[in-house]
């Protein structure tokens, strides 16, 4: 009953949701997703009521937890103190990343400066340095803020760097024969070149970011979201715990999915329909 | 036979008068392999000239000189005139692969080299779509590449290039990933094109038929390094019917005598 269970649920809950919502969502008909959402709430009705754990309240138990808590105002609060953390970390991250990124695919010097530090910070276990960000910044917005981008800030770099570096040599070649200047390279040719996979790396970017503030509120500063649910933990009022997941869960999906549509909108027309 | 193919008896020259591209003395050797070697070649303003010869002979190397998009080791590439070493306004590429913008429409992707001169919105896609009627795109001006047949991707490569007006179009073996029939088309749409645009055409090919079918003029080039081995210039009236051409005695007879003069490479 350590603050690692309320974790673990989250993230086993999270996966299956975020693998009905890649890819796939934007271009199947809506029926096909409230069929699928319809099955994963049955499921999960049947699990609660059989029940597979004491601690495991049924979807309807959760639903009606989930309006109450929105009712009284304690979801919102939270989520007002959750969202601008994450939110400003997010777009830090996303500018920060894309922008390094960049550059190190660009550069050599930059290249062989900078990637082996995010290598080494993907490949760490990152979330055990938000421990350290709290004894450094305090357990105030600005340590929230940083462990959303310690997280978020690899992946969109590395991809973002993968991406330019793997730019279509004959694009490069075609802009330079009718002479585009380095800078219509750039923003002609090479971002929207990478833009799918600089997206891939912004999506896991974000997600990634959910996980830093609700780490940062579960382990150090108890607020927002991460306070709720350790709260609802705390009173064994586990539909009210479950609820509050859920909401971060669904917010996640609803901004991956919100950020591939951006994507397909802005970067790469040609994919919309087909 | 040799007097049956070339006018006035004359056997044609590397150095011509009214030449719009004049390569002298270009050499280019890759990191140990000389692929060129002290080339001297004229191009005719306003004729359409052929480069042919084996594989891996330089083709695309000194298409890509004269492009200006890879450096010479020695000698020099004067166009009108001027010495370049970099792409300039008069010359405009025809990419073998195409290189579209696969995020970008037809129009956009033909109104490109206008975009990056910075040319305003509305004037560029004017331009564009007039030379995608002329290629043959009609109806298509909204749709992406992957829409698109090779044929129909290579017509928007050479809209593109005839968009930004150069004089000088460079073609690297623009057909190559064009299927038979649509290439027989393309062939025929660019004798039409040359008649009425008034431009140089510089074309790589590997077909001897294709060679001899669309060129005023054919340059061979001999197997690595690349030099010039001979050139001819096919007499063929291109007024009537395609399919004529195809079995006019000069062409089959002049495809037979560049084909005997290659043979010797390729055993
Ligand atoms: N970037 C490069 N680096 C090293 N060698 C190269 C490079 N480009 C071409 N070569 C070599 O130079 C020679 C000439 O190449 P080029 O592409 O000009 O030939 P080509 O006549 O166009 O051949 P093909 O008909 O097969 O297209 C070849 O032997 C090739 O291997
Ligand atoms: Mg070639």
């Amino acid at each position: 009953m350590s603050s690692g269970s309320g974790v673990g649920g989250a993230a086993s809950l999270a996966s299956p949701s975020r693998g009905v919502q890649a890819g796939r969502l934007i271009e199947r008909p809506i029926v096909l997703r409230l069929v699928s959402i319809a099955l994963f709430a049955a499921i999960w009705q049947v699990a609660g009521l059989i029940p597979v754990s004491f601690a495991f309240p049924t979807f309807s138990d959760t639903m009606v937890a989930f309006v109450r808590m929105i009712a009284d105002g304690s979801l919102p609060t939270a989520y007002i103190s959750t969202l601008q953390p994450l939110i400003l970390g997010v777009i830090l991250a996303t500018f920060a990343g894309v922008g390094v990124g960049t550059l190190c695919g660009l550069s050599r010097p930059g290249e062989w400066l900078l990637i082996p530090v995010f290598i080494v910070l993907q490949a760490a276990p990152v979330a055990a340095f938000i421990p350290l960000v709290t004894f450094i910044y305090g357990i105030g917005m600005t340590a929230k803020t940083l462990a959303v981008i310690i997280l978020a800030l690899p992946v969109i770099v590395l991809n973002t760097y993968k991406a330019v570096r793997n730019v279509n040599e004959s694009l490069l070649v075609m802009n330079r024969s009718f002479m585009g200047t380095r800078w219509q390279e750039v923003t002609k040719i090479v971002l929207p070149d990478a833009s799918p996979v600089i997206f891939a790396g912004l999506r896991l970017g974000v997600a990634a970011g959910f996980v830093g503030v609700v780490l940062a509120e579960l382990l150090i500063t108890p607020t927002g979201i991460g306070d709720l649910i350790t709260f609802a933990r705390s009173r064994a009022n586990y539909a009210g715990m479950y609820a509050t997941i859920a909401s971060v869960i669904a917010l996640s999906t609803v901004t991956l999915v919100a950020l591939q549509w951006i994507e397909i909108r802005v970067f790469r027309p040609e994919k919309r329909g087909g | 036979m040799h007097a049956a193919i070339v006018r006035n008896d004359a056997v044609p020259t590397n150095v011509v008068s009214d030449a719009i591209v004049e390569v002298r003395g270009i050499s280019k050797t890759y990191s140990g392999v000389e692929a060129l070697r002290d080339v001297d070649l004229d191009f005719p303003r306003g004729k359409l000239t052929s480069l042919l010869g084996p594989s891996g002979c330089g083709k695309t190397t000194l298409l890509k000189i004269i492009a200006g998009l890879i450096g010479a080791d020695r000698g020099t590439v004067a166009v009108n005139g001027k010495k370049v070493s970099a792409p300039g306004p008069e010359r405009a590429f025809v990419f073998q692969d195409f290189a579209l913008l696969p995020w970008a429409t037809v129009l956009r992707n033909v109104a490109f080299g206008l975009e990056l001169r910075g040319t305003a919105k509305e004037e560029r896609e004017a331009i564009a779509r007039r030379y995608v009627v002329d290629v043959g795109l009609a109806g298509f001006e909204d749709k992406y590449p992957h829409e698109l047949s090779g044929g129909m991707r290579q017509r928007v490569g050479l809209a593109r290039a005839l968009c930004v007006d150069a004089d000088v179009l460079l073609l690297d073996e623009p057909f190559s990933a064009v299927d038979e029939q649509n290439r027989r088309k393309f062939q025929e749409d660019l004798i039409r094109l040359r008649t009425n645009q008034n431009k140089t055409f510089i074309f790589v090919t590997h077909s001897i038929e294709e060679a001899v079918y669309i060129s005023d003029r054919i340059v061979l080039l001999s197997p690595r390094p690349g030099r010039v081995s001979r050139i001819i210039e096919p007499e063929i009236d291109r007024s009537g019917d395609p399919d004529r051409i195809h079995r006019d005695k000069h062409y089959l007879d002049t495809v037979q005598e560049i084909w005997q003069g290659l043979k010797q490479y390729v055993e």
